[in-house]
């Protein structure tokens, strides 16, 4: 039995750093908002503690803060002539769960994506010619101009640290050269840098390259916030990623939002509350709400004016796919939309080795890095090259977890005497500078539902078909040897290279950066969002996140999944509201 | 359109949220409404560690899963390995507790063998491979040495260690080399953990390597410029000294 709750303005799915955003603004804007997260409530003080918050073995290799694969999972297969197995267990990405998302153990680098990024199906055209027929990128439908001041806003409420390289069109010294044309500076200084990023920036000096300090959402000193939230100096711990941080020190919901959306009386937020379903009007032109499941295993359904999907991509593009909202794409005929696009990430690196030196990795965050961009979107000349996009080479320094992080170099065997005493001589004496590479679209990368397969409540689960494709093979083949000449240039003993080679593996981690599925455009029958993010199917419902992203960047995402997050909700606020129904004419 | 319903959901919001529960109990938790950030005392969350009484091993299958930690991370003249770090405590903790059984992980059938970028695929949890494997393992070494694997020299054993890591042994009933995988990767947790799991006990391996552990500040450190930096390790317990009255 499914019982009825009254209605409110907005629901929103998922309550990680889309959700937290869509709750500030709609909030202040008046409006009634629920929140339904399938996870629990987390905080500071409860949840990641500074007595217990650095455990390597409860967070990341137990899975302590991320989604079970008990309750639900992925399906994966390299290609559509294989059987997909569920993920029976995470590994190369680490979808989060609970009040805040994956914004509680994120890394924080927090980058815009370039102004050609938005554009990247009309500007490569233009520029190289016709694309390969399988390459089914396409343009945003937004364009960085219209994002920037969301990008600021986003920056302004995390305290990010960095050094502008375009200050409305004026090229800064120190910064990134190539970033599109910021309307300020960043709040915060950068990070100061340890003795990794000083050989790095010196060695891509030497080669005529303008290394520029990583943009941070770890504090480089005391900030307050626009809504007045209080953030403290990083202390470089080196437990940032998979881990919550216990000192106010990385933005995240919990920090930057969400104890001031706690004060309003227009906000609820409803934990262990998992969405199942979005439900559509008898016309199926309106979702009229969502059924969620309590862990009592009790149904309910949610009415609501809005609905907005904040679940992360692989749980938007399951929601759906399950509420049969817009057409499911079809690999064979190219035909349909949901679940098209899927995109990743194209890493690989290279990996210095220090004799005398010591990198002292414990001594890290996040984001302490510094970064070159003359390889990144189209930076570059790309004639004659076989590929499109790029990426950013960086030199991070951010932990040296020994279960996680303890490199020797090629050749020593895996396990035993030889192995133990490697891992001793090199632990502090190593950094990597990695490529962090674009990933174009493809025909045959895509999410659906398993035929098989189902979660605890007996749905499909998403199914992920995907392999690196012809250009990911080019665009990392070209720029890992720059890596490798960089990290050559910083004064070790032996550098080792590692290629992105072979078919993409499921286990290793990589990335939580997926992609798609949900993607946006200009057009109905290539997109399932409009340029503002809202279903081209049903007015009322919007989708956040990088599901919306047509095919990924070479940049981490949040900077961008924000901008657009807080565009929408403008959208929503300035033009919906008085007129609700589709922004953009078919 | 105004959104016509706000005013009457905030005023039943406003009344405690019992209007939003109305049909039944409502089991997820409520938060917000005004109320501010929910901090109560002592709801910290500890981990869980597994205790001394844990265990999954029998008295055999300890001693020869002891065997095995030790020839992956062998103790000799250069510094500690699985045994002095007493990595068989922390997997016989872990195999008792929720990794052990699986708990957190998908486990639904049907099961298949797949390919090598699909990772673990065994229909087993962790500690029922453990058990199968190991029974295997002494079967394979009593048909081909007549002797268990703990009673081989260590150069068979490590033979035979290479064997299942490089997919040249195989077993009948599980796979011989995701029991390899598996092993050598929770022998490094176990060597490599925070000392409350069991394992890296006394902090050797991080002393051993000259990891810091969990100080959580190295404000100070930050302009180390590949300098050596000498710090005793901290563990979430502390440390050897803190508690004693000297
Ligand atoms: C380890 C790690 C490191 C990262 N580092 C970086 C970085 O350095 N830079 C960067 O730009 N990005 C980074 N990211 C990515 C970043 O965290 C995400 O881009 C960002 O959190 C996405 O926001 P979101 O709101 O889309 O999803 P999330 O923040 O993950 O929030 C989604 C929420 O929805 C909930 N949910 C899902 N399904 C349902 C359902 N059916 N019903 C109810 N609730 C549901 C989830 O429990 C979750 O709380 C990292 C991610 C991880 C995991």
């Amino acid at each position: 039995m499914t019982n009825h709750l009254p209605k409110v303005d907005v629901v929103l799915v998922g309550f990680g750093w889309t959700g937290a955003i869509y709750a500030e603004k709609l909030t202040a804007a008046g409006m009634e908002v629920l929140a339904l997260e399938r996870g629990p409530w987390r905080d500071t003080p409860k949840d990641f503690a500074t007595t217990f918050a650095q455990d390597e073995l409860r967070y990341y290799w137990r899975h302590g803060m991320f989604q079970e694969t008990s309750q639900s999972t992925v399906t994966f297969r390299n290609n559509g002539a294989q059987t997909a197995l569920p993920m029976r267990h995470w590994g190369s990405f680490l979808p989060g769960n609970g009040v805040g998302g994956s914004g509680v153990h994120w890394n924080g680098q927090t980058y815009r994506f370039l102004p050609s990024d938005f554009v990247a199906k009309s500007h490569n055209a233009e520029r190289y010619g016709p694309l390969p027929e399988d390459m089914t990128i396409q343009d945003y439908g937004v364009t960085y101009e219209e994002l920037e001041p969301h990008f600021d806003y986003f920056e302004k409420i995390c305290g990010i640290c960095g050094t502008a390289g375009n200050l409305r069109g004026d090229i800064q010294k120190g910064g990134n050269p190539f970033e599109g044309p910021r309307s300020d500076e960043y709040p915060n200084p950068p990070m100061e840098m340890t003795f990794s990023q000083d050989r790095f920036e010196a060695a891509a000096r030497e080669m005529g390259l303008n290394p520029f300090p990583v943009p941070s959402a770890n504090m480089s000193r005391a900030y307050v916030n626009p809504l007045g939230l209080q953030l403290a100096p990083c202390t470089y711990c080196g437990f940032c990623e998979k881990y919550g941080c216990g000192n106010y020190a990385k933005s995240s919901p919990q920090t930057t939002i969400i104890p001031v959306l706690m004060q309003r009386p227009n906000f609820t937020l409803r934990t262990d509350s998992e969405v199942l379903s979005v439900e559509k009007s008898a016309d199926g032109t309106r979702a009229t709400g969502v059924t969620y499941v309590d862990t009592s295993g009790e149904r309910f359904f949610q009415p609501a004016e809005v609905v907005v999907l904040c679940a992360y991509p692989l749980e938007n593009t399951r929601l759906m796919l399950l509420s049969e909202i817009g057409t499911p794409y079809d690999p064979q005929t190219g035909e349909g939309v949901v679940g098209k696009n899927y995109c990743y990430q194209v890493m690989s690196g290279a990996t210095v080795f220090f004799d005398e030196e010591y990198t002292n990795g414990f001594v890290g965050a996040g984001a302490l890095g510094m970064a070159v961009d003359e390889y990144n979107g189209d930076n570059f000349d790309h004639s004659g090259l076989g590929f499109i996009g790029g990426g950013y080479i960086a030199c991070y320094t951010t932990n040296a977890r020994p279960i996680e992080s303890h490199p020797v170099p090629d050749g020593v065997p895996g396990w035993g005497s030889e192995w133990k005493q490697s891992v001793r001589a090199n632990f502090l004496k190593t950094t990597t500078v990695g490529v962090h590479g674009a990933s174009m679209a493809h025909r045959s990368n895509y999410l659906d539902l398993d035929p098989t397969y189902t979660d605890r409540h007996g749905r499909p689960l998403l199914r992920m078909t995907y392999d690196f494709t012809l250009n990911d093979r080019r665009l990392t083949a070209h720029i890992t040897p720059v890596a490798e000449e960089i990290a050559r240039g910083m004064g070790g003993r032996e550098v080792n290279v590692a290629e992105r080679k072979g078919s993409y593996d499921s286990m290793p981690y990589q990335t939580t950066h997926n992609t798609g599925g949900t993607i946006m455009g200009n057009d109905p029958q290539t997109s399932v969002c409009n340029r503002y993010c809202q279903s081209w199917d049903l007015h009322n419902l919007f989708v956040a996140g990088a599901g919306l992203f047509p095919q990924n960047a070479g940049y981490n995402p949040t900077g961008t999944v924000a901008a657009l997050a807080y565009w929408t909700v403008a959208a929503i606020i300035d033009q919906y509201m008085a007129d609700p129904g589709s922004l953009v004419q078919a | 359109m105004s959104f016509p319903t706000r005013r009457k959901i905030l005023k039943s919001l406003l009344l405690g949220g019992s209007a939003m529960a109305a049909p039944s109990a409502v089991f997820g938790a409520l938060y917000g409404r005004g109320e501010g950030m929910p901090w109560e005392p002592m709801k910290g969350q500890p981990p869980y560690y597994g205790t001394q009484e844990d265990n999954f091993f029998t008295a055999e299958e300890r001693a020869t899963t002891a065997v095995i930690c030790a020839r992956l991370i062998p103790s000799d003249e250069d510094g500690p390995g699985a045994t002095e770090a007493d990595v068989i405590s922390f997997l016989d903790r872990q195999m008792a507790g929720f990794y052990g059984r699986g708990q957190h992980w998908y486990m639904e059938g049907p099961f298949a063998e797949g390919t090598a970028t699909q990772g673990y695929q065994s229909e087993h949890p962790p500690a029922q491979l453990y058990r199968y494997a190991l029974a295997e393992l002494d079967n394979y070494c009593r048909d081909r040495h007549d002797a268990a694997f703990a009673g081989l020299s260590e150069a068979q054993q490590d033979e035979i260690l290479k064997g299942m890591d490089e997919e040249e042994i195989t077993f009948e009933g599980v796979s011989a080399k995701a029991f390899f995988d598996l092993i050598l990767k929770n022998t490094i947790e176990g060597y490599f953990a925070d000392p409350i799991y069991g394992g890296n006990r006394d902090m050797v391996a991080w002393q051993y390597v000259r990891f810091p552990g969990t100080r959580y500040d190295y404000r100070d450190f930050v302009k180390h410029n590949g300098a050596r930096i000498d710090l005793p390790p901290v563990s979430l317990m502390g440390r050897p000294g803190w508690n004693s009255l000297e």
